[in-house]
């Protein structure tokens, strides 16, 4: 155990924009990122300097241009820049957890089932994995009556307790929060803060961004600033 | 990890005329995976899907399929006696228009239920069974099972070719725009199902379409085609959220919040 979880080592994103002719967006240069077991990561930095995009990186969700993004998978070291998508597919699977802004609606399955496909996908018997699922949901103040509706109609708050639910099930080994409380009231917030408390806890690395400072400070360990690039913030303007 | 692919295929090519349908294309799609081609009319998807199901020989390159026993079948030379039977036990086959797929004088039990007899089954009462059974998971009620499908909403018929192509448990199933013909709730219902459907099935499903929110919806992974190449490949968020090619690019800024 050498201490980190995550970590990047010189990453570089920069975005083409084929349909602009062919500008380029130079976002993130030489981003040193080290996260350990247990510790908890909040990005800071000012609007448009790359928060979202270094975490869409760290999930594979971006491609990384240059760099290494590498991830403690299985007792090993992944180079998740390096990976084949169905690598990427097992690491998201196993280790790397991700709660997103808003919920990916996938239309007609309930939100039981929304929670508890990652941990039917990681090999749970379904009604174990409904129980679990129950038992989150019923933590974040979710109305059983809304468990068996599919969340396209719900509000985003409670949207976000699906997301986060979803989420935090698995607990995985690394996760990734982009402003996972946003939508909340201030009970739900409290909730969101005790499960990251608690899969801090129980070893996770975590990295997040949170623009309300109260969460921020009661979660974070430290904060990461991702520097804009002169370049973007001009071609951001 | 270390399974391997069911189907892997490598430098392709196929020309109809001055047509380059497909120009050294290769792909391998795994146990499980649900791998879809999208691309614009014309680029060169349905005969893709033609070339690996052994339908249409390429001009060259090759099409292997790993089968239930482990055994490398080379599609193209196995000659048709050997596609016949994968196509009727380990491969799956669902069309755009369900008149392709079904036999619409045959009861829509009967639909289902000669699949199961031509793997071997020879009990009725437990073909009838298993075939009421799929039109549940379809949902068809089951009361329709002795109705003709030419009666059936093109929905319908594409449910129950979804039922008649499952029922025999393929291991790779071929999908050529399953909700191409059909109004867009009809469509929502019918993804839902067939997401459903596979993932219980754990099946290797090569889709395609040139639909981007079936691809998001379905797709684990994304090949994406133009005049007969693939431009681009990858995770399917990563090719939707982050499309590198000025192709992807163009076809993703076209659609609406996919
Ligand atoms: N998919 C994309 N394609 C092109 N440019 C993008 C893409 N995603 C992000 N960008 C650009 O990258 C830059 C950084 O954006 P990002 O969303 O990472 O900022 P941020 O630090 O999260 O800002 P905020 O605090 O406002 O959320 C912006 O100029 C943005 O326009
Ligand atoms: N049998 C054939 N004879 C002549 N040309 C053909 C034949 N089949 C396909 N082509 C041509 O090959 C190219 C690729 O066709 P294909 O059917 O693979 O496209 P596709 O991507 O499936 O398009 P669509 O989305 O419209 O179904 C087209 O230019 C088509 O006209
Ligand atoms: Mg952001
Ligand atoms: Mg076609």
């Amino acid at each position: 155990m050498s201490g980190w979880a995550l970590r990047t080592e010189g990453l570089v994103k920069t975005f083409t924009l084929h349909l602009q002719g062919g500008a380029r967006l130079p976002v993130l240069y030489g981003v040193d990122l080290s996260v350990a077991s247990g510790e908890c990561v909040a990005l800071a930095g000012p609007s448009g300097a790359g928060k979202s995009t270094l975490m869409r990186c760290l999930y594979g969700n971006y491609g990384a241009e240059g760099g290494r993004i590498l991830i403690r998978h299985r007792g090993e070291t992944v180079d998740l820049t390096a990976a084949d998508a169905r690598l990427v597919r097992e690491v998201r699977r196993e280790t790397l957890g991700h709660v997103s802004q808003f919920l990916r609606v996938i239309p007609r399955v309930p939100s039981l089932d929304i929670v508890a496909e990652p941990l039917v996908a990681r090999g749970m018997a379904p009604d174990a994995a409904r129980a679990e699922a129950r038992a989150l949901l019923s933590r974040l103040n979710m109305p059983p009556a809304l468990h068996a509706l599919p969340p396209a109609t719900f509000s985003g708050g409670e949207q976000q307790r699906v997301n986060l639910a979803r989420g935090f099930a698995p607990g995985y080994p690394v996760l990734l929060l982009d402003e996972p409380t946003a939508s909340l009231d201030a009970a739900n917030r409290d909730v969101a803060v005790a499960l990251i408390r608690e899969a801090k806890a129980a070893g996770a690395a975590v990295v997040g961004i949170f623009h309300d400072t109260d969460v921020r400070d009661r979660v974070a360990d430290r904060l990461f600033t991702v520097e804009p690039r002169p370049e973007a913030s001009r071609s951001a303007a | 990890m270390s399974d391997a692919p069911i189907l892997e295929a490598s430098g392709l090519h196929l020309r109809f005329g001055s047509v380059a349908a497909l120009d050294e294309v290769a792909l391998r799609v795994w146990p499980g995976e649900v791998v879809a081609i999208l691309g614009e009319s014309g680029s060169g998807k349905t005969s893709l899907l033609r070339v690996l199901s052994g339908t249409v020989a390429p001009d060259a390159g090759e099409v292997f399929y790993r089968d239930a026993a482990g055994v490398l079948v080379p599609v193209h030379v196995a000659g048709e006696a050997a596609l016949r039977r994968l196509a009727r036990t380990e491969w799956g086959f669902v069309h755009q228009n369900p008149r392709d797929g079904l036999r619409l004088g045959v009861s829509a039990g009967g639909n289902v239920g000669e699949r199961l007899m031509a793997v071997g089954a020879r009990h009725y009462g437990g073909i009838r069974a298993a075939a009421a059974e799929w039109l549940r998971r379809v949902e068809i009620d089951p009361a329709r099972m002795d109705d003709l499908p030419r009666d059936f909403s093109g929905g319908m018929q594409q449910r129950l070719q979804i039922a008649r192509t499952l029922v025999t448990r393929p291991r790779l199933v071929f999908m050529d725009e399953p909700t191409g013909g059909l109004d867009v709730s009809v469509q929502a219902r019918l993804l839902d199902l067939i997401r459903a459907l596979v993932a219980d099935l754990g099946l290797a499903v090569l889709l395609v379409t040139h639909d981007i929110a079936v691809a998001r919806l379905l797709a684990h992974r994304l090949v994406v085609m133009r005049r007969g190449r693939v431009v681009e490949h990858g995770l399917t968020d990563r090719v939707l959220d982050d499309p590198q090619h000025e192709y992807t690019q163009l076809l993703v800024s076209s659609v609406l919040a996919a």
